[in-house]
């Protein structure tokens, strides 16, 4: 038996001309939240569609469970369940009959599904909501719908693309409350995010997809390690920030970055020491400030 | 914390797959308000239109009713066939095709669901556009199993049809796309003998007329309803629609597959 859920060596696809993954290598524990971190475009769907047999690689090997994509789809399609980036929910039915569909579907009994449908919808917080048509549903209630119809059978590995996109601030907490607690059960849960906070929630371990291939793996902390030291921020009177420079963290790199800065901030301007944040690791890996910049805009809106 | 990596979910037969599928299809053209209107109201409009208003014209012993029967059940399944191809259109374009995919199912039976659906809605509206033609006059001096056949014909017709505007919603992008190119095959039934008889036409448009797939249809229910002989339109409908459906079987069958490549 493989320890690995996930096993991905040298995988390549290209649309056409564009190639989108360029030899990307992966591998995620047994039982681990994984979180694929990346910008808009940079082939996350890309690589869920390939993991769970949607989209065929050009080259490479992915195995689920120890299960090739390729060669052992069906049994790769027992041991996993996808929650798309776009909510796969049947707008025309109710919650209720969306979860009684799919637990048929996935192989229980008319009463067997009858009492995992209210199981499901309890746990999800959609009781009051059950005998709405899902078109009436608010985005953070079809996510959560979206999750429960994910979780009816028990399949050990979990994908979730860009679960929160789109949510606010209360339904994202809430959702990632909901996925949190899915580590109890054993799962495997492959998430990817476009923001670094969530990926530093939720995961045990974090890879950073850039240019088709992943520039960094590791948890959090290692990741953050890799920026090293010390971050200085310079904030002004209002507690504007108006720069932040990553030091090394000793005494003297620190005094010379201090010198460095003299006289470029106003009066008044204070100065704050505190480890990298996965802001900071995000910029230091893929050279992108832009997008970090971007991915706090389109988590306000 | 126990870690499984075991798959131990049972996948569902093909038989509870399908009946979910049909069920879930069902529903929808049951909710699906305007549709289901508009399908109950076109066979009785038409039906009305064609006896009152054209009738007359175009036939002024008042036998038009007798003539124009067949025609209508087939612009009605038609019609309602066509809303297949936006009912399949749209589903390829949610993500709940990708779960379906990312089951252990045959995720083409979400197809097989609405064409059952429609095969049902469009029986229905035929029953109303008998109904409706007994009302206004329509006399048949078929035997009951002339009636069973002209069902056959009608449920072969329907599900050939049907099938053919599936494909088309599975290769059409969009669940407009899909709409439009469904209207224009609704045209077919009125350059046929559905409305007026063949010889009354141009020359030029005769050739079509006779030799498109709706006038053998037809002119087979025609003589079933009149339990006149069936000659040879009988067996050219017979292998036009069982030539199309396994068209459009294939068709349908190789664009799932493709899509799933694409999205
Ligand atoms: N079916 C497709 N055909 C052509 N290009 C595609 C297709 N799917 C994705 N792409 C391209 O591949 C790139 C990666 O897309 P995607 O995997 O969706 O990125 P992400 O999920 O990280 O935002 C994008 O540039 C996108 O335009
Ligand atoms: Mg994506």
């Amino acid at each position: 038996m493989t320890a690995f859920a996930i096993e991905v060596s040298g995988l390549h696809k290209s649309f056409g001309k564009t190639a989108v993954l360029k030899g990307l290598d992966l591998s995620v524990p047994a039982g681990a939240i994984f979180a694929l971190l990346g910008p808009n475009g940079a082939g996350k769907t890309t690589l869920i569609h390939i993991l769970s047999t949607l989209v065929a690689p050009d080259e490479g090997a992915a195995r689920i469970a120890g299960h090739d994509v390729v060669r052992a789809r069906n049994e790769v399609k027992r041991s996993i369940s996808l929650t798309g980036q776009f909510a796969a929910v049947d707008e025309m039915l109710t919650g209720e009959e969306n979860l009684r569909m799919m637990c048929r579907l996935s192989g229980l009994s008319g009463a067997e599904s009858r009492v995992r449908s209210a199981e499901l919808l309890r746990q999800f917080e959609l009781e009051a909501a059950a005998g709405k048509r899902a078109r009436t549903y608010s985005g953070g209630m079809r996510r959560r719908l979206d999750l429960a119809i994910s979780l009816i059978a028990s399949r050990p590995v979990l994908f979730l693309d860009e679960p929160t996109t789109g949510l606010d601030t209360i339904s994202r907490r809430a959702l990632w409350d909901m996925i949190l607690r899915l580590k109890e059960h054993g799962i495997t849960v492959f998430l990817t995010t476009q923001y670094l906070e969530e990926a530093d929630e939720l995961a045990d371990r974090i890879a950073v997809i850039n240019g088709g291939r992943i520039v960094a793996e590791g948890t959090a902390e290692e990741l953050k390690a890799r920026v090293g030291g010390e971050v200085i921020e310079f904030r002004d009177a209002a507690d504007e920030l108006l720069a932040s420079i990553p030091t090394s963290g000793s005494a003297a790199d620190v005094r010379k970055t201090l010198n460095e800065m003299a006289g470029l901030f106003p009066e008044g301007t204070r100065i704050g020491i505190r480890k990298p944040s996965m802001d900071d690791v995000f910029v230091a890996l893929t050279g992108n400030y832009t997008n970090s910049a971007d991915k706090k805009e389109a988590a306000i809106s | 914390m126990k870690t499984a990596l075991t798959a131990t979910a049972k996948s569902p037969s093909f038989l509870t797959t399908n009946a979910v599928f049909i069920g879930r299809s069902l529903r929808h053209s049951l909710r699906n308000v305007e549709s289901l209107m508009m399908a109950i109201m076109l066979p009785i409009l038409l039906m009305l239109l064609f006896t009152y208003v054209f009738g007359g014209a175009l036939d002024p012993t008042g036998n038009y009713v007798n003539y124009v029967v067949p025609g209508i059940i087939l612009l009605c399944a038609g019609f309602g066939s066509s809303s297949t191809a936006v009912d399949v259109a749209t589903d390829m374009t949610n993500g709940i095709i990708d779960r379906f995919r990312t089951m252990p199912i045959r995720a083409m039976s979400v197809i097989t669901g609405h064409v059952v659906a429609s095969l049902v809605r469009n029986v229905l509206a035929t029953c109303i556009v008998i109904s409706v033609a007994l009302l206004v006059g329509f006399e048949s001096s078929a035997s009951f199993g002339g009636w069973l056949a002209a069902l056959g014909v009608v449920v072969l017709f329907i599900l050939t049809f049907t099938w053919l505007f599936a494909s088309i919603g599975l290769v059409t992008g969009s669940p407009a796309a899909a709409s439009g190119y469904g209207f224009i095959l609704l045209f077919l039934p009125y350059l046929s003998s559905a409305f007026v008889p063949t010889n009354t036409m141009p020359s030029w448009m005769q050739g079509f007329a006779n030799h498109q797939p709706i006038t053998p249809v037809i002119e087979t229910m025609r003589a079933l309803l009149s339990g006149t002989p069936v000659g040879d339109s009988g067996w050219q409908a017979l292998l036009w629609c069982c030539g199309i459906l396994l068209l459009s079987l294939l068709w349908s069958a190789a664009a799932f597959r493709r899509k799933a490549g694409r999205r």
